[in-house]
């Protein structure tokens, strides 16, 4: 099948869907791939580059829609400036269109591509589930986003981040404060801690409260009855009005003593949540900057304005929309390898061929339109999980599971005591005295045995086997008693007996004592 | 000596055997435990001899004196690393002993109180040799194994769960009819009975596994126990039945300790390997599952990460044993504690053949015993490690064990060193572990692979770290 790659023509966007060395990769699936000439231009990537990985670059760009069995770009259709244009008309039966839609902003769209029989796959609406990490171009460009959030902020802060003890004097670090610990959150965390600044994050999720801390950062915590902010999918749901209160309060308090603020915080389908007023922009130190990656959502801070920067109070607000654009090289690199995993999936026989297979849950979930029919929303996701948190969460249901698997054992239990009471009385009425005087002490010991034995550190297994390996060579007083008797056969059957148990009885206890010397502090 | 005497002392000699295995709860006072345990054993056979034993000296000093002598030489030659095969070779030289206390018994018995005693007598007899001959054959093959000798793959014979059920029954019925015509006159079944129990153990043993060794080991362990204590019912002798009581729940618990760390039922352990019927279905899915790419990693770059982690925790396995590696391994543990890097070493129940037998390796090439870690006590640290090493270990660090609801090892308890920063690898080749699943791990963003053999893998990093 061919892939085409047109060049993505919205304002302000650098990125591009494929880089050359990935392409490279693509082409081992079976693929073939067309570009149009001077898409990765403003990514630094040649049209060249993509001609010596094997890609063909042509100039037709409405050949390139109309031909290519599946389209992939980074952002979702839009009207061509030049050419009049915005492609979804021209694709067809058979045509997969492969891109970032936002299908719930964008049914109109959705209803075009069904319309003309094609196939859509989004690439926000890849599940995040830990499978599809690999695949999931949000996250990517998040971290990229955060990143290079940091990198604006140190741009238009006019101190060091790290502190330093100079010559001249001593320089105090700088403190950053992040709202908001998903993706991109973390990511801004990473690369201020890195750059020597104190840092605090503040997230409404209680449990991102240890990724934050792995990072080195401080995780800061209301003074407030707990309430989980975690939404569906890993991503925050809205608050109460108490909660949010508390939270304003939090974030006055901290506006007085930080330098730089990244705000994070989105909830999807919303307008951004209103965190930075302007009562504490003004209680910022004069020179403090606020990045805002909810800019583009209507901000989370109410002075900023999407794509400006604006200075007010003394204060530089950040409000470009499309941070990763501004790193398009590292952004398109990211993108290109998260369509490379996509498309392995896709196409399970690298033979180049596509399968929209409905049945894998990642592909179902991203799958927006197939063949004329919209497939979206898609059916609730199995399980949802933060998605760093993958690991831990699944863990933590399989052990209610094993809790709630357990509790009908307390009937079953009582089945084989009462058997083993019945044979108990059964041997009891008839056996002589002597015998169950011994099955009392038998009994008995086995209990003992059975606490003892549980106190055993782990690490003393094996000496505990070869002692009690020795020990069960008590066997020998067996033999000892019958040494004696006046048949020679059983006399040597004794001393066999008594021949094999010396080797374990000193072979045990020496073992054991060589081990145990080992063991030491 | 009368009778209350040599009572007295076996009660003693118990009490100094709980006392022993109550030492091993702490690696402090477990020298103190088998001490206990050697003076229990001695005042036991002291108080026999002097009190039980009429005649017959020479032949007494002849099984006495050669058979210590070889005991003690066996104890001091033994390599660490072959602990497993020596355990199991005197667990059968229990059972055999078992099989020949029974026979004489069975042989030089005299005259009963009443039927009903003689009766219970036979039985106890009976079942003793039964359990012993099995616990003989059974811990020979495992010796076996272990050791090389033969194949440590599953031996699988046709309808073999209907050749062990006929035995059992076939044996049963044979006890009925011993106790039925009593010792003088039912020699014959008795001796069918015996070769039954050897046949019926070793087939048992044939069928498990390499990495199945843990249970089979522990569960021979808890035979030769319950072989003693039922010696001790025919001999009416409670010193025998309280040790082999102790002994016999002692391996059980093992048995029981070793499954739990594999997510398995004890008779799924015994009756079938697990390689076998479970594989074909899940194999389809664990491979799909499997995506990314194997990173390889030259050992010069290892050492060199090794070096710039603050926690490194290093996760044996039998492919440790196996090459000899331990040593090597503490020099290296050394080496990077001298720089300032934190080691700790992360222990799963069943890695290597036998239960704890990381933990005498190590103990062996000088590892102090508080770096060890038990995988319940160290799991949660994983966030914070920097580099894990893996070292022959396989399915013990399977994230399958948790992810993959279908596979094999679904449930099983397993370290989890993909949650730290780094994961180092060293494995001979990508062979699959014994449970034959595909291992994710391998294939993680954050793991690298080392391949080569495990002792030259370990001295090339040892020379990276050094130099």
């Amino acid at each position: 099948m061919k892939i085409g790659i047109p060049k993505e023509i919205e304002d302000g966007e650098l990125r591009v869907a494929m880089t050359p060395a990935v392409a490279e990769r693509v082409k081992q699936l079976g693929f073939d791939l067309v570009i149009e000439s001077g898409a990765g231009e403003a990514a630094s990537y040649s049209d060249d580059a993509y001609i010596a990985a094997g890609v063909e670059v042509t100039s037709d760009t409405k050949a390139l829609w109309h031909d290519s069995d599946i389209l992939i770009k980074v952002r979702p259709p839009v009207e061509h400036p030049e050419l009049g244009f915005y492609g979804i008309e021209l694709l067809g039966k058979d045509q997969t269109l492969i891109s970032t839609l936002y299908p719930a902003q964008n049914s109109a769209k959705l209803s075009e591509l069904a319309a003309r029989g094609t196939n859509a796959v989004a690439l926000d609406a890849v599940p995040r589930i830990s499978r599809a990490q690999k695949m999931d171009v949000l996250s990517s460009m998040a971290n990229i986003a955060g990143y290079r959030a940091v990198v604006e902020a140190a741009q238009h802060f006019g101190h060091f981040f790290t502190g330093q003890i100079t010559a001249a004097g001593k320089v105090p670090p700088a403190k950053v404060l992040v709202i908001g610990a998903g993706v991109a959150g973390l990511a801004a965390i990473g690369a201020a801690k890195s750059m020597g600044a104190i840092v605090r994050a503040f997230d409404t999720r209680p449990e991102v409260k240890e990724q934050v801390e792995s990072m080195d950062a401080e995780f800061l915590v209301l003074n407030f009855k707990d309430e989980d902010g975690s939404g569906e999918g890993g991503y925050a749901k809205t608050m109460s009005p108490e909660f949010i209160a508390a939270e304003m309060a939090l974030f006055a308090e901290q506006a007085k003593d930080v330098d730089i603020i990244i705000t994070t915080a989105l909830i999807p389908g919303k307008p951004a949540p209103e965190l930075i007023t302007e009562q504490m922009v003004r209680s910022m130190k004069p020179g403090s900057v606020i990045v805002d990656l909810a800019a583009e959502t209507g901000g989370n801070c109410k002075l900023t304005q999407a794509n400006e920067i604006v200075r007010k109070h003394g204060v530089t607000m950040i409000g470009y929309t499309n941070l990763p654009s501004r790193m398009a090289a590292q952004s398109s690199q990211l993108f290109a390898t998260n369509i490379y995993h996509l498309l392995t999936e896709l196409c399970p026989n690298k033979d180049g061929q596509i399968d929209l297979n409905m049945e894998d849950e990642v592909i179902r979930g991203a799958t927006v339109v197939k063949q004329g029919n919209i497939t979206w929303p898609p059916p609730a996701p199995r399980l949802s999980a933060a998605p760093k948190s993958d690991v831990s969460e699944p863990l933590s249901e399989a052990k209610t599971a094993k809790k709630e698997e357990k509790k009908p054992s307390a009937f079953g239990f009582l089945i084989p005591v009462l058997i083993i009471g019945a044979l108990l009385m059964g041997i009891g009425s008839v056996a002589p005295a002597e015998f169950m005087g011994h099955l009392t002490v038998f009994v008995l010991s086995c209990f003992v045995g059975y606490m003892v034995v549980w106190g055993v550190s782990h690490s003393l297994h094996t000496p505990l086997m070869s002692v009690t390996n020795a020990i069960s060579s008590i066997i020998v007083v067996g033999a000892l008693t019958q040494i004696s008797n006046d048949s020679s056969v059983v006399a040597i059957l004794a001393a066999l007996a008594i021949f094999i148990t010396s080797i374990n009885i000193v072979g045990g206890f020496a073992v054991t004592h060589r081990m145990l010397k080992m063991f030491r502090k | 000596m009368n009778f209350g005497v040599m009572t007295a002392a076996y009660i003693g000699a118990s009490a100094l055997f709980i006392m022993a295995l109550g030492g091993l709860s702490h690696q402090e006072s477990a020298r103190r435990g088998n001490i206990y345990g050697i003076l229990g054993m001695g005042l036991a056979m002291a108080v026999t001899i002097i009190g039980a034993v009429t005649d017959n000296y020479s032949l007494l000093l002849l099984g006495l004196v050669p058979g210590g002598v070889i005991g003690y030489i066996l104890a001091k030659r033994v390599e660490m690393t072959s602990m497993p095969e020596l355990v199991a070779i005197l667990h059968s030289l229990v059972g055999l002993a078992a099989v020949f206390v029974g026979f004489a018994n069975a042989l030089g018995h005299g005259v009963y109180e009443s039927v009903v005693a003689q009766r219970i007598h036979d039985v106890e007899t009976s079942l003793g040799i039964f359990i012993g001959a099995v616990t003989f054959t059974g811990s020979l093959v495992a010796y076996l194994k272990l050791s090389g000798k033969v194949s440590g793959n599953p031996l699988q014979l046709p309808g073999r769960h209907l050749i062990n059920l006929a035995i059992v029954l076939v044996s049963l019925y044979l006890i009925v009819e011993f106790a039925a015509v009593g010792a003088s006159e039912g020699m014959f079944y008795l001796t069918i009975i015996t070769v039954l129990a050897l046949l019926f153990g070793a087939h048992l043993v044939v069928a498990i596994g390499g990495a199945d060794m843990p249970v089979v080991v522990s569960m021979l362990n808890s035979y030769s126990g319950w072989a003693a204590a039922a010696m001790g019912f025919m001999l009416g002798n409670d010193l025998l039945i309280v040790v082999g009581a102790l002994v016999g729940s002692s391996g059980a618990i093992l048995s029981y300790i070793m499954c739990r760390a594999m997510n398995r039922k004890f008779l799924n352990v015994i009756l079938g390997g697990i390689g076998t019927k479970k594989k074909s279905a899940p194999k389809a899915g664990a491979v799909a599952e499997v995506q990314g790419e194997i990173v390889e990693v030259q050992s010069e770059e290892a050492a060199h990460m090794l070096e710039s982690a603050k926690e490194v925790m290093i996760i044996p396995g039998y492919g440790m044993a196996v090459a000899q590696a331990q040593h090597t391994v503490f020099e290296i543990t050394k080496k990077l504690r001298e720089k300032g890097v934190n080691v700790r070493f992360g222990i799963h129940p069943v890695a290597g053949r036998m239960p704890g037998h990381m933990n005498v390796l190590l103990a062996e090439a000088k590892v102090p015993y508080d770096i060890v870690y038990e995988m319940d006590e160290i799991n949660d640290d994983f966030p914070k490690i920097d580099v894990s090493v893996v070292i022959g270990a396989n399915d013990i660090v399977n994230p399958a064990a948790n992810e993959v609801e279908d596979s094999p090892i679904a449930g099983m308890p397993v370290l989890e060193p993909w949650k730290g920063k780094h994961t180092i690898v060293l494995k001979r080749g990508m062979s699959r572990g014994y449970a034959g699943v595909e291992n994710p791990l391998f294939f993680k963003d954050n793991t690298r692979m080392l391949f080569g053999d495990a002792k030259q893998t370990v001295d090339a990093l040892l020379k990276h770290l050094a130099a």
